[in-house]
């Protein structure tokens, strides 16, 4: 592999930003943000140069290493701490740095207000260096580093306003449920030194024809549960909702374009394990299929615009983890759609920013309504992102999406007709919810409250929107076209090309899914814009809404079952190590302390009885000795 | 004369000296018994030495001699000093060791 | 300077010069302690550079006779398992004397006997890894105790003199069973060739495995109870609520590390049978200790304790490292040893100075430090993500070492140990949000953050916790040759990749 000694650079510019903005303190208050931004610019501006090295060279040279020292090395477990530039990396890379870039931009004007601006903004290039080193590690101990080192960001994100209790608290709960995660990913690392003798992409790909399925399904499940706790896939996703505690950005950013996303990049990076292991890739579409409907109801229910987007956003990501389990067919389409879905979803979550950001940090959408006069510009970028997300031709999701919904169909036999109607499915109740959101927001009537003067965002703010509004439009087809994506990252994965059998043609998927959006805006449109949207949620509502709202019961669940007897655990075990163990232990020393109050009688302080029993003693010892003698 | 006379007598001594140190409760008596109990092993010694032939038992004789002055010395002065604090020689009224 | 009796003998004078200076002049006998727990730190990594790093013999050894009747030497040396541990002593003492300033105030006893305690302690703990001679190592791991003694009843807080005595009464009565299978060592030796205590010949030692498996449990459980293994834990969280936060950092960052050092030092090397035999069982109450700390520090309610749990869970890790019998493991759980030194010492040190602003150490009296004292709860906050193994700090390579090294050998136990990990993350962040996040309750407002001392006091253990996190590489090349000798002279081999029995 072609050696490049510029990689490290993607990394050490962003991390040097957080380092020095940490450090410096309350002196960096006034330049830190440019600081910030500019740091997260010029790892833009690094990747940039990297791929167009890459276009460059043929096709077998375009993957770059580069070895920076070694990190552990002790027997025959021997890691290198070693990036890798390659194909899918690069997509990240610039996915990462570019939307990220823009939120930098965004976030000036967006955290202007906050006196704690600086310390966001290292927080962000602390993002940017952990997500950076997660998609370049060349193994998978140096993802590891990159993948807790994103839930570290993410958890001090969400926290970043943590003098709010539940704030702190929703911070704490996704940390907790990433490490789940991390536990998998851990097994999976542990699993692949003890069968395959080594922890690198290149070294386990190698050896994946000598290794039994067993194994490899071990690691591929391992690998899943690590996925689903960074990506929020079931059952490790109730932390997403609760994750929209962090300021917008963030949840633009961290919590819709990249880091959960990183499930899927683990999948398809992994896409050696996968497709030796067809047991590990069936559960994959099965997560995948799952949290697609799973989140796409929750998003029905909610009237916090952010959580409704972080509820889209699951789903979404439900998507992408089913075609990444359907195998070489669909893993670049699981990155197609990553992609589109990173502009397209990111643009809206920053459109979000701004209508809070004119609503007094209002999130409840039954307390917006007719904003698309006051907010136009917000309104059409978040327009084009919706757009894109119902997969109208010829926006992003569009292509991204179909391509999914076909691929599911022809999966074959039951399985693929099963997968294919979930998606469309999906599809459908997308388009409803994401109607709802817009005609909640932007149409109908004013239901503000009384002390909301919602203006247009300044254009540090509208014009990172703008930029991926843009994105949401053309993205999709500048993937497609000609099949650049697919035919891009061909070389990295094992196609068997066996043209299967196409169950429906291209033409009528792309109906079926236009006929199901159409459904799901047409329920949207009667159900919200015929009718006055009372300011305060009713109450009298289905038992199926209440559910809903209540995020399919997922908290309830997590509760009943983990929490509360992991606290009373707790509570028994403090007091079992008090009462029992220590408990032993003070009986111990009780028992030295009642023998020798008993045996203190005999100090009666009389010396005659001292001299008597002296006497007594000498007599019987003599008498003892005596009688052996004898 | 037998030597074992001697030893006898001086068992007999001792037992008088232990009895009066168990059962008597004026200090100086019970001191005068626990003299007259060094001194019967004094007589013990002396007796082996002369059963024995060699010195040994005789030398011990003179260290318990000396040690017994040196207690007559302390264990007087103590006596007194208590005697002076409680008006009492009575062994059993100094019992402030006992719990 | 390549002398460890020197090294020793160091601590020692720097003590005559604090008992010195006049007793008014408090200031002076800080200094004085001071610049000699430096220069002992400065000489000792002088020293750390001349070690040969592929030589698994001992190094820098040296033998003076001391009690010639019994065959008693004072015979020092190190490899690379002792040589770490004494790094970490003796970085950790200046460090625990300039972050503790104001800590022997108000003691039982003066400021300048505590700093005296602490000299005299440090030229012990060096003593103890270097020892050579069983005897000598024991009147050290003996002596040991009694300034820890006075530090805890003389200068502790609460209930100082119960948690010193039971400290002490645990201790001692671990190393009674030792001493026992120290004297029967010496007689067998007596019949096979000549009495002794040293090391390497009391290794080569015949005895029947009944006599070994005895010998083994008074080695043992002595060390059990230093280290401390569950079920022999339970005086490790009364001492160190009770004892000043300097130490907490010298007794679970060092004394406990003897227990550790220890088990391979004295029990894999002189019965290598009778460890195979209690592997079972020891892997067992190791992995009970990691779950059953981590649950137990998730449960605590003062911040000390809390602490103290958290590192009965991290010596069930390092001892389960030992008793792998990988060298992944065990170079794992001596990188740990020396990790958990420093991260341990940033907790309670940072935590020390919450406790010593807000006079409480409950951890429900604090609130919003992050916005009253930024620097402050930001060391705990990077403490606390160490003691949770977070990649990129200096835990997470040792800890992922045995995890790693474990599962090649012992998958079920690895796979319930890799469960601390989550819990991990609840013992620390629960604190965490209790005391620095949250509204700034009133009586938190004041709170002053740290000072310059303070800082510079911190600084280099958190710069030890980064640089190590992403480059062990010096130290894992000091333990590699020790370990790989030790798992060599056991008899074992690391597995090798089983392909899934393909």
């Amino acid at each position: 592999m072609t050696t490049s000694n510029s990689l490290v650079y993607l990394i050490a510019l962003p991390l040097l930003g957080a380092t020095i903005l940490l450090l410096a303190g309350r002196r960096a208050d006034k330049w830190g943000h440019i600081l910030g931004t500019l740091m997260s610019a010029s790892s833009f501006a690094v990747g940039l140069y990297q791929l167009s090295l890459m276009l460059g060279r043929s096709t077998e040279e375009r993957p770059v290493g580069q070895k920076l020292f070694e990190w552990i090395s002790v027997g025959s477990f021997k890691v290198d701490a070693g990036l890798l530039l390659d194909q899918l990396s690069i997509c990240f890379v610039l996915l990462i740095t570019g939307v990220g870039t823009l939120i930098h931009i965004y976030s000036i004007s967006y955290m202007s207000h906050d006196k704690d601006r600086r310390r966001f903004f290292a927080y962000l290039n602390l993002f940017i260096a952990a997500m950076l080193l997660l998609v370049l590690g060349d193994s998978y101990l140096n993802l590891y580093v990159g993948w807790e080192g994103v839930g570290l960001a993410s958890y001090l994100l969400i926290g970043f306003w943590n003098q709010k209790p539940a704030y702190a608290t929703a911070s704490k709960k996704a940390f907790v449920m990433n490490r789940v995660g991390d536990m998998g990913l851990s097994f999976a690392i542990m699993i692949a030194f003890a069968t395959v003798g080594t922890v690198s992409f290149a070294g386990i790909k190698e050896q994946v024809d000598q290794t039994s399925t067993g194994a490899l399904t071990a690691i591929g499940i391992m690998l899943l549960v690590a996925a689903a706790g960074k990506s929020a896939q079931f059952p490790l996703q109730a932390w997403l909702g609760d994750a929209m505690a962090g300021p917008t950005p963030v949840s633009a950013l961290i919590h819709a374009a990249t880091m959960v996303t990183a499930g899927v990049y683990l999948i398809t990076r992994s896409n050696f394990i996968f497709d030796a292991a067809p047991t590990a890739q069936l559960l994959v579409v099965i997560v995948g299929a799952i949290t697609l409907l799973f989140g796409a109801l929750i998003g029905t229910a909610k009237d916090d615009i952010k959580k409704a987007l972080a509820a889209s956003t699951m789903s979404q990501i439900g998507y992408m983890t089913l075609a990444a389990g359907l195998g070489p067919v669909g893993y670049a389409f699981a990155i197609m759609h990553l992609l589109t879905h990173g502009f397209f979803k990111a643009g809206m979550f920053l459109g979000a920013g701004s209508v809070m950001h004119g609503m007094n940090d209002q999130v409840n959408m039954r307390k917006y309504g007719a904003l698309r006069k006051f907010m136009p510009i917000t309104f059409v970028t978040f327009g084009l992102g919706y757009l894109a997300i119902l997969g109208v031709p010829p926006f992003a999701g569009f292509y991204s999406k179909d391509m999914i919904i076909e691929t599911a169909f022809n999966a074959g036999g039951i399985k693929g007709i099963l997968l294919g109607s979930i998606t469309l499915l999906g599809a459908g109740i997308t388009a409803f919810y994401m109607t709802r959101v817009m005609i909640l927001t932007f149409t109908g009537t004013k239901r503000w409250d009384e002390d909301a003067h919602p203006h247009e965002s300044p254009w540090l703010m509208w014009l990172p929107m703008a930029i991926l509004a843009i994105g949401s439009v053309s993205s999709g087809f500048l993937l497609s076209r000609g099949d650049a994506l697919v035919n891009w990252l061909h070389p990295l994965f094992d196609h068997h090309e066996e043209h299967e059998h196409h169950l429906l043609e291209p033409i009528v998927v792309s109906g079926l899914a236009l006929t199901m959006v159409a459904i799901g805006v047409a329920i949207a449109f009667f159900k919200y814009s015929r009718q006055e949207v009372a300011a305060i949620a009713p109450e009298n509502v289905s038992v199926l809404t209440k559910i809903a709202r209540q995020d399919l019961m997922q908290d309830r669940f997590n509760e009943a079952v983990f929490m509360r007897p992991g606290q009373q655990l707790t509570q028994v075990l403090v007091k079992t190590d008090e009462a029992v163990i220590d408990g032993t232990v003070r009986g111990v020393g009780q028992l030295a302390m009642t023998s020798s109050s008993l045996l203190r009688g005999v100090q009666s302080g009389f010396v005659r009885s001292y001299a008597a029993l002296i006497f007594v003693g000498a007599a019987l010892l003599i008498a003892g000795i005596w009688v052996v003698v004898q | 004369m037998d030597a074992a006379n001697y030893l006898y007598l001086s068992a007999l001594l001792f037992t008088i000296g232990a009895v009066g140190v168990v059962v008597r409760r004026n200090a100086i008596v019970v001191f005068m018994c626990v003299e007259l109990m060094l001194n019967a092993a004094n007589l013990a010694f002396v007796t082996f030495s002369r059963i024995n032939g060699d010195l040994n038992g005789q030398v011990v004789a003179f260290f318990t001699m000396v040690v017994a002055a040196c207690e007559v010395v302390v264990g007087l002065a103590i006596i007194v000093t208590i005697y002076r604090s409680r008006r009492s020689a009575s062994v059993d009224d100094a019992s402030l060791l006992k719990r | 300077m390549n002398s460890l009796v020197l090294l020793m003998l160091l601590p020692i004078i720097g003590s005559i010069a604090v008992a010195a200076t006049p007793k008014t002049k408090e200031v002076l006998s800080k200094q004085v302690a001071l610049a000699t727990s430096v220069i002992v730190a400065i000489a000792t990594i002088a020293m750390a550079m001349n070690f040969q790093r592929d030589n698994v013999d001992l190094q820098f050894v040296e033998k003076y006779s001391w009690i010639p009747t019994f065959g008693i030497n004072f015979s020092v040396g190190v490899d690379g398992l002792a040589l770490v541990l004494i790094l970490m002593s003796t970085i950790l003492a200046p460090i625990v004397v300039l972050s503790g300033w104001n800590e022997a105030h108000g003691g039982r006893w003066s400021v300048k006997t505590f700093y005296i305690l602490i000299l005299v302690l440090e030229t012990m703990m060096i003593g103890v890894f270097a020892a050579t001679d069983v005897f000598l190592f024991y009147v050290i791991f003996e002596a040991m105790l009694i300034p820890v003694y006075f530090l805890i009843g003389g200068y502790g807080t609460g209930e100082r003199s119960a948690a010193a005595v039971k400290f002490l009464i645990y201790s001692l009565f671990g190393g009674l069973l030792m001493l026992a299978s120290i004297i029967a060592l010496y007689v067998m030796s007596g019949a096979q060739g000549g009495h002794t205590f040293d090391l390497q010949a009391l290794s080569q030692l015949e005895m029947s495995s009944t006599t070994q498996n005895f010998l083994f449990l008074g080695f043992f459980i002595a060390f059990a109870i230093k280290a401390p293994l569950w079920p022999l834990h339970t005086w490790l969280p009364d001492a160190a609520a009770s004892a000043t936060p300097g130490t907490s950092v010298l007794l679970l960052g060092v004394l406990d590390k003897v227990g550790t050092f220890g088990m391979i030092r004295y029990c894999l090397t002189l019965f290598p049978e009778a460890s195979k035999t209690f592997t079972p069982l020891i892997m067992v109450l190791a992995v009970i200790s990691i779950v059953y700390g981590a649950i137990l520090a998730i449960g605590q309610k003062d911040l000390k304790r809390l602490i103290a749990f958290t590192s009965i869970s991290h010596f069930g890790f390092i001892t389960m490292g030992i008793f792998a019998m990988t060298s992944q493991g065990h170079s794992g759980a001596t990188l740990y040893m020396f990790n958990h030194g420093f991260s341990t010492a940033a907790l309670f040190i940072v935590g020390g100075w919450m406790i010593a602003r807000r006079g409480s150490s409950t951890i429900a009296d604090f609130g919003g430090l992050q916005r009253v004292t930024p620097v402050m709860a930001w060391s705990f906050f990077l403490a606390g993500m160490s003691s949770l193994a977070l990649p990129g700090l200096s835990s997470f390579v040792s800890e992922f070492l045995v995890l790693v090294g474990t599962f090649t050998r012992y998958p079920v136990h690895a796979v319930i140990a890799t469960f601390g990990i989550v819990l991990a993350a609840l013992y620390i962040l629960i604190p965490v949000q209790k005391a620095l996040h949250g509204p700034t309750t009133p009586s938190n407002e004041g709170l002053s953050d740290l000072n310059l001392r303070e800082k510079v006091a911190i600084a280099p253990v958190m710069a030890i916790i980064i640089a190590l996190g992403f480059y062990p590489s010096p130290l894992l090349n000091v333990i590699n040759p020790a370990s790989a000798h030790v798992i060599a002279q056991m008899g074992f081999t690391d597995p090798a990749p089983t392909n899934g029995d393909k």
